[in-house]
């Protein structure tokens, strides 16, 4: 049995193209998931009231001390006995998410702490509502120094997506596995998905860097 | 924290009532007093400057009437309402956000360090407020800023971003800013005290040029006693958290009464 099988890696590569889809759509709608509700849990535990914040501090310390496979498996295999069944997919997108947000709320955090006195204070004198506040003033200078932390969760968000095979959703690693397991063959499989993994997270860390460039350049300008 | 008086509250606003009134007002910060029971009253179109030595609540003063600093204790009337609290079945009751805002849309507010939006052109800037605020369509807003940055001399740089601006500059687009809310109370706390000398006179020019072409009741804390002395109507020094002796400016300037008055207008002097 040769080490490599060419003709075995160009007769699996379109399965594994499309499901590096179906990994991708899991990334972007988790981390869609994890910068919004990152910068919602943000905002309520530095401005909202006790009872909010409060709480909100400590689901997220939770969220953020347990493993993420638990909570997966929790989503998928705890919540149908309360009554909610979810597809395996939505189940790991939800779970994906809500892990990231409890790290991207921390970074947020730092971000919106950064934000000078005098800012809260210009637009308290310009009477604007705390709607505008943050919309137009706060959130537009906090976000761009914070691009690239927010982007280092993206790629591990990304990074982590292999555990969604757990709960069987056809992403990447559990179409390898099956792969794998029909062909009596890993090597190969196993192989390009590192592969894939590889260049998605480089094209990542480029565009994360453009973004940033971009954000950036307004404030910078001098 | 509210503004509401110990003991029986005033239920009416002081007749024949100044824009702005400090009525028995406290403020302290633990068991330091910044200010003890102040009493000032500026009437509408006044120019009062306010000098003293650092610490002595000065600047507080215009915070606690931009509502950035709570009071401890005393009522500050604005245009004849009670600024955070309002009436509620004869009594004074702290203020509900609505009235809060209301009260805020009357005062205007100019700070040492500009504290410009630097994601903003100098446009922008001065459109946010009218537009999410007083809720003018983008072209009134953007032609009242427009109306405002070429009054203060920077119809070319309506498009230049803060950090391309000099101290100068960004401090005449901030006093712009305030205006596009048409206050009839504008606080300026140490507008020139950030700035290169030789930028001072721009920004000096401006407020000059307000005071003659506008009906504005102006508050300004300032080092610059020859400004304070041409410009303002009454000077007021303040020392230890309280008006140690006021007056108008040749008044205060030529011949002041009080030791402390003349111990600290020697320093300045001296300083100079």
């Amino acid at each position: 049995m040769k080490f490599w099988d060419w003709p075995f890696t160009f007769e699996i590569l379109p399965m594994l193209a499309w499901a590096s889809l179906v990994t991708l759509e899991a990334t972007i709608l988790g981390f869609a998931i994890a910068a919004v509700l990152g910068l919602a849990f943000a905002i309520g535990r530095m401005f909202g009231p006790a009872w909010l914040s409060v709480p909100l501090a400590g689901f997220i310390e939770f969220i953020r001390s347990t493993p993420l496979l638990i909570q997966i498996f929790f989503l998928f295999f705890v919540f149908p006995e309360f009554g909610i069944s979810l597809p395996a997919m939505t189940a790991g997108v939800m779970a994906l998410g809500l892990h990231y947000a409890t790290y991207c709320s921390e970074v947020y955090r730092a971000g919106l702490a950064n934000i000078a006195r005098g800012q809260w204070e210009a637009c308290t004198a310009l009477n604007l509502t705390a709607f505008h506040t943050f919309r137009d003033v706060i959130i537009p200078q906090a976000i761009p120094p914070i691009v690239p932390a927010l982007g280092n969760y993206f790629v591990a968000l990304f990074k982590d997506t292999p555990l969604l095979s757990a709960i069987a959703v056809l992403e990447l690693m559990q179409t390898a596995k099956i792969i794998g397991s029909d062909n009596f063959r890993y090597t190969e499989p196993i192989t390009i998905v590192g592969l894939i993994f590889l260049i998605f997270s480089l094209a990542a860390a480029g565009l994360i860097r453009l973004v940033e460039m971009r954000l950036n350049r307004r404030i910078r300008r001098a | 924290m509210t503004d509401i008086a110990k003991g029986p509250a005033p239920a009416a606003a002081p007749t024949g009532s100044p824009m702005v009134r400090f009525d028995q007002v406290t403020k302290s910060y633990g068991a330091f007093v910044v200010l003890d029971q102040l009493e000032l009253d500026v009437a509408a179109g006044e120019k009062v400057a306010i000098i003293g030595p650092s610490g002595s609540g000065k600047t507080t003063v215009l915070r606690m009437l931009m509502t950035l600093e709570p009071i401890n204790g005393g009522v500050i009337w604005v245009d004849g309402e009670p600024l955070t609290s309002m009436r509620r079945n004869g009594a004074l009751v702290p203020a509900d956000a609505r009235h809060l805002r209301r009260m805020r849309g009357k005062i205007g507010m100019v700070f040492q360090h500009f504290n410009l939006f630097p994601h903003m052109t100098a446009l922008k800037n001065c459109m946010e407020a009218p537009c999410t605020v007083l809720g003018l369509s983008k072209a009134e807003s953007e032609a009242r800023g427009r109306e405002l940055l070429v009054m203060v001399g920077l119809g070319d740089k309506l498009q230049h971003y803060p950090a391309q601006l000099s101290g100068g500059q960004q401090q005449r687009v901030a006093i712009a800013r305030a205006l596009a809310m048409r206050p009839k109370v504008m606080l300026f706390d140490e507008v020139t005290s950030a700035l290169d000398p030789e930028l001072v006179g721009e920004v000096l020019n401006v407020i000059r040029k307000l005071g003659a072409e506008l009906d504005l009741t102006m508050l300004m804390v300032t080092h610059q006693m020859g400004f304070a002395k041409e410009f303002a109507d009454r000077v007021c020094f303040f020392y230890g958290g309280k008006i140690c002796e006021q007056g108008p400016p040749a008044k205060l300037f030529g011949s002041p009464e009080n030791e402390r008055t003349r111990q600290f207008l020697r320093a300045v002097l001296e300083a100079t």
